[in-house]
């Protein structure tokens, strides 16, 4: 097969020391987690051997070192999303902050009647804390209707959005398809009826840059394991507004401020949201993902995807036996069945040659049920994926196909 | 295929298309268990008179491998004592980490399940009507989350 505008690929495999040590791993299962780049195993490694004590807390210069190196982190993600510092929260990960919002800003601010919108597209992490907060407060959760490809649409949304629309809470860019929500414009329209808007951003911020003032969106989370980083971290974005006015969930050190026998008081947000001590090195080491993102680029990051993602594409659906879900896909992202194959029993055919795909629910399981199936295979691209991956691939799907057609 | 083929073999695809024992019977000692994570479910039935697995019922949803596995496991403890169900549920744990036992007759089909070692993350569903059925034997009924 020739490849197309070879030219416009990345050329870092080498950059990723899990694909130096498996020189023949297919790996797309990037949505479920990104490799790590040396660099910020690099500096991992940093903290652990020349500053590894705890931060916030000693007066020594190790413990001024270790913490600045982390409040750092704080200032890269504030100008990588386009924000205030305070408007930072670290957190464990996308669930960890968007459950956050819920806990706190939801339960305090969600009444009887109230209505929060959501969609059938979400990962649990972005929909089950809305729905367990909806029961107890006596709120209703209300979902889009999706559009026959089974995406968010701005007509769709406004049949749902009314004045008793307190929140609307939904993913950026769906982990199971890769559509793209328009969340833009569903800003705007939540804003006009005065609901905030929680934007799930997991499966965005690794493949596009995301401004947060100009999406003007309310709550924004994400993990950084996703794009490059460390495992056990992430980001929540907030309104300082509303991060002012909101109540810690988790109580404990480092975020109080003066402790009473029956009363105490917390520092300001973020940092009244960080009990504990935190992944510090993951913290420190999440700096050096985004900026090995911005050393590269989004837009050459895109053309990279994009180029895969139509090459693979438009052989895959020659292929008989196979089912595409996702065919208009815009992003790197392809959800699709052996027909009449499990996607498990798939899955190990890929996995003999060592094509690394996700099979499943994906943590999804209303779309799955949407899609009327019991799971799906999904291969997601990234920058360290070549022609020569989208090959195997599509060299295993058809083998895969011709093997279970008797079956 | 070479390989995939030790995995996905005439036998299990005929347990597959044609599954023995399916269905389940009222009165007759029932487990389901399911595995969120991967999405399979199983339940299996045992009907135990005096000692002796009279009958061995199952329904499901999941991949091949755990689906034609319950009902291998069905014909496979299908009148055996306990005692000896219990001997035949051990060696098949054995089985699929690749070692095979003194008495192979005994596993019938099951034996074409040796070919898993080689696939370790989908022991699990090989196993889950087996470890349903030795619930059931050491007295386990009614629902279960398997991890
Ligand atoms: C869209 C989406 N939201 C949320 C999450 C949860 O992320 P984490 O498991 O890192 O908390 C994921 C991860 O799979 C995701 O894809």
């Amino acid at each position: 097969m020739s490849y197309p505008d070879k030219k416009v690929l990345l050329d870092v495999k080498n950059d990723f020391p899990v694909l130096v040590n498996n020189p023949n791993l297919v790996y797309l299962d990037s949505g479920a987690t990104s490799l790590k780049p040396k660099c910020v195993i690099d500096k991992l490694d940093e903290y652990y051997e020349k500053y590894g004590v705890n931060v916030n807390r000693g007066v020594y210069k190790l413990s001024y070192t270790a913490t600045t190196e982390y409040e750092e982190t704080r200032t890269v993600c504030a100008k990588f999303l386009n924000c205030k510092e305070r408007e930072v929260v670290f957190t464990k990960g996308a669930s960890n902050g968007l459950n956050l919002v819920a806990q706190s800003y939801g339960m305090d601010n969600l009444n009887e009647g109230d209505e929060v919108i959501s969609s059938e597209l979400e990962h649990h992490s972005c929909v089950l804390p809305w729905q367990n907060v909806c029961k107890i407060k006596g709120a209703k959760l209300k979902y889009v209707e999706l559009d026959s490809e089974g995406r968010i649409t701005v007509e769709a949304f406004k049949k749902v959005l009314s004045n008793k629309t307190k929140v609307v809470v939904l993913t950026h860019v769906s982990n199971v398809m890769g559509y793209i929500t328009p969340i833009k414009e569903i800003i705007r329209l939540a804003h006009e009826v005065g609901a905030v808007v929680v934007v799930d951003a997991a499966q965005s911020v690794p493949h596009m840059k995301v401004d947060v003032k100009d999406l003007d969106c309310d709550f924004l989370a994400f993990s950084a394991h996703k794009m490059f980083g460390p495992t056990g971290f992430g980001v929540l974005f907030g309104k300082f507004k509303y991060l002012k006015a909101m109540r810690p969930v988790e109580f404990g050190g480092d975020m109080i401020d003066e402790v009473y026998k029956n009363e105490s008081t917390w520092k300001d947000a973020p940092f009244k949201f960080e009990t504990g001590t935190p992944p510090i090195a993951e913290a420190i080491a999440f700096k050096e993902a985004i900026r090995y993102i911005e050393s590269i680029g989004y837009e050459k990051i895109q053309a990279h995807e994009k180029a895969l993602m139509e090459y693979t594409m438009r052989e895959l659906v020659k292929i008989d036996g196979v089912t595409i879900y996702n065919k208009s896909v815009e992003t790197g992202i392809i959800a699709f069945n052996m027909t009449g194959v499990h996607p498990h029993d798939a899955s190990t055919l890929f996995d003999e040659r060592d094509i690394c795909l996700r099979a499943g629910h994906h943590c999804a399981q209303l779309i799955i049920k949407w899609l009327d199936t019991i799971g799906t295979l999904r291969a997601c691209f990234y920058i360290y994926n070549d022609f020569e991956d989208c090959d195997k691939f599509i060299e295993a799907v058809k083998d895969s196909a011709e093997y279970f057609k008797e079956w | 295929m070479a390989g995939i083929s030790d995995l996905y073999n005439q036998v299990l695809k005929d347990h597959r298309n044609y599954p023995r024992n399916k269905g389940l019977i009222d009165g007759y000692k029932t487990l389901k268990v399911k595995n969120p994570s991967c999405g399979d479910d199983v339940t299996v039935q045992l009907n135990i008179e005096n000692g002796i697995i009279k009958d061995v019922r199952h329904i499901g949803t999941g991949c091949a491998i755990c689906c034609s596995s319950a009902s291998v496991m069905s014909e496979t403890l299908k009148g055996k004592s306990v005692k000896v169900a219990n001997e035949i549920i051990e060696d098949f744990y054995e089985l699929i980490k690749g070692n095979y036992p003194d008495d192979e007759d005994r596993l019938g089909d099951a034996i074409v399940y040796v070919n898993i070692h080689n696939y370790p993350p989908r022991a699990k569903c090989a196993t889950l009507a087996w470890r349903a059925a030795g619930a059931i034997i050491h007295g386990d009924e009614g629902e279960t989350i398997d991890e």
